[in-house]
């Protein structure tokens, strides 16, 4: 539980640096004032687009200055018909508006709303925009990401496979992945959902291993990609535990839940709506350790790379240049960490789906 | 809530597809080739090691055996040793006693012999004597009748001839 602990830390440390963040940006309105922003303002600034999903894939470089180099992305929407478009496109036009099919749409705030043709986002007292929002089936950043791992991970594990039909000695690749997989085989599989029934759920205890770990760790190049860090990743992720789970569930397993044998019927009575919710409760809790623990971590190396500019003392520099060295390294120990368990907390699922009680509770 | 309203159905969707393509695809054509390559790899490491143990208890059976049959040589050859010596002690015992006894009844046979040839020379002596007596008989009786004085020097004189005899 140490993960669960340094993950609590860091989100607390985290917190504590927007809150000095924001007084910086209280103090520092003068600055605003030049239309110059502040250093602790464009660090927020680059901090929020980092961790939500973009539209195009931006690289290197400055919006505002014109330097920013990046690849569009081709923008996909659903508004009743089906709208297509490449990113670049907002860029093309003044306002920032792009026409298709007779709807207007305009990027705003990383998300897509449909206005009249003159791009104007109506807002409430709480400046939310009011504009209607189509469904958004773009390929993002996110999702491009993701494409790039699948890629990588159907070359890596491909090329592994073939190998193994030539020799069975593990060489160069499946060196390095061959522990992995016994180690999901043998540490997380076999001890958690048993002899029997292990063989059914590998190719998704793999998969889901290998995914979240190549993902988090592509997440910390300076690519920012962040893959895991976005809740509806996770949330699909524990949507496929949650199914398999349930699909895979025995008879005992809905006893267990509904009609809980060996107690008094009074207590079957109180423990059958917490079991239920116990079936949606461990998914869920799921989708947000990992969702939490990858965007905590970034939060915090994007926010101590920020504070080396804040700092304009070297050795204040030089701190946190160690203090984010030091903080990326354990940042790869929560990558593994986080993967490792996922998959053993979905294999647990999986192992009390099947398991066959001796009835003695 | 933050967390919903950047909740994106798009990427859920787009998420949610991949992953299970990835799924399916990597089953059929990475898990599936791999997963079946190490556990056969693991089968024929755990038979090797079978056969090998398998192989040497048979080693520690055969020279277990190897050393039984030496040791029943060993003995048996002991045994045949023993007897031989036995045989040949009885030989030489067999064969001194033979060549005793041989010896005895030759020295016996001898004995007798020169009793025989003793018995047989006396006799003849006794026949020589005999005869020479008569013959000396004779010549004393011839003498005697051609010089009484002559007689008894005659016989003297055969009687030291004879005494050589």
């Amino acid at each position: 539980m140490q993960i669960k602990r340094f993950g609590f830390f860091a989100f607390l440390f985290a917190l504590s640096l927007t809150a000095y963040a924001g007084d910086g940006h209280d103090s520092h309105e003068n600055h605003e004032a030049h239309g110059e922003k502040s250093i602790k303002e464009q660090i927020k600034e680059v901090k929020e687009h980092h961790l939500k999903d973009s539209h195009s894939f931006h690289l290197w470089g400055d919006h505002a200055k014109g330097n920013s180099v990046e690849f569009p992305l081709p923008i996909i929407l659903w508004d009743g018909q089906l709208h297509f478009f490449w990113s670049s496109e907002f860029h093309h036009n003044a306002n920032a508006v792009v026409e298709s099919k007779g709807s207007h749409f305009r990027l705003y705030h990383s998300k897509i709303y449909k206005t009249e043709a003159d791009g104007e986002i109506i807002y409430d007292e709480d400046h939310h925009a009011l504009n209607e929002k189509p469904i958004d089936f773009s390929i993002t950043k996110t999702v491009f990401s993701t494409i790039l791992v699948g890629l990588l991970m159907f070359w890596m594990f491909r090329s592994i496979a073939k190998r193994y039909t030539k020799d069975l000695v593990p060489r160069g690749l499946s060196k390095f992945i061959e522990p992995l997989i016994i180690l999901v085989r043998d540490d997380i599989a076999r001890p958690n959902i048993g002899e029997k029934n292990y063989k059914r759920y590998m190719p998704y205890l793999l998969t889901v291993f290998f995914f979240i770990w190549i993902a988090n760790l592509i997440g910390q190049t300076p690519l920012g990609i962040n893959i895991t860090g976005n809740i509806a990743v996770t949330f699909g992720l524990a949507l496929i535990t949650f199914f398999i789970t349930q699909f895979s569930g025995k008879k005992d397993y809905w006893a267990h839940i509904f009609w809980m044998p060996g107690v008094p019927y009074l207590m079957r009575l109180v423990l059958m709506p917490i079991e239920i919710l116990g079936l949606f409760v461990k998914p869920f809790s799921l989708m947000i350790r990992l969702y939490a623990n990858i965007l905590a971590g970034h939060t915090v190396i994007i926010s101590i790379i920020g504070l080396i500019f804040v700092f304009g003392a070297w050795g204040a520099k030089g701190a946190f240049f160690g203090l984010t060295f030091f903080l990326s390294i354990i940042e790869l120990l929560v990558a593994f960490l986080q993967a490792y368990i996922f998959t053993m907390l979905s294999a647990l699922y999986f192992g009390s789906a099947v398991e066959e009680h001796d009835e003695h509770h | 809530m933050a967390l919903l309203e950047d909740f994106s159905v798009g990427l859920f969707f787009w998420q949610l597809l991949l992953f299970i393509v990835l799924l399916l695809v990597l089953r059929k054509y990475a898990w599936k080739p791999i997963l079946g390559a190490v556990e056969e790899r693991e089968q024929s490491i755990e038979d090797s090691l079978a056969s090998a143990e398998k192989a040497r208890e048979e080693m520690q059976r055969l020279q277990s055996d190897n050393e039984r049959i030496l040791a029943e040589a060993r003995a048996e050859r002991d045994a045949i040793l023993k007897e031989a010596r036995e045989i040949k002690d009885k030989m030489i015992n067999d064969a001194k006693s033979e060549a005793g006894s041989q010896a005895e009844k030759i020295i016996a046979n001898a004995k007798e012999q020169i009793q025989n040839e003793k018995m047989a020379a006396v006799t003849d002596l006794k026949n020589q004597v005999a005869e020479m007596s008569i013959e000396i008989a004779e010549l004393v009786l011839g003498k005697e009748l051609s010089a009484e004085g002559k007689q008894g020097a005659l016989v003297k004189e055969q009687l030291d001839q004879f005494k050589l005899n």
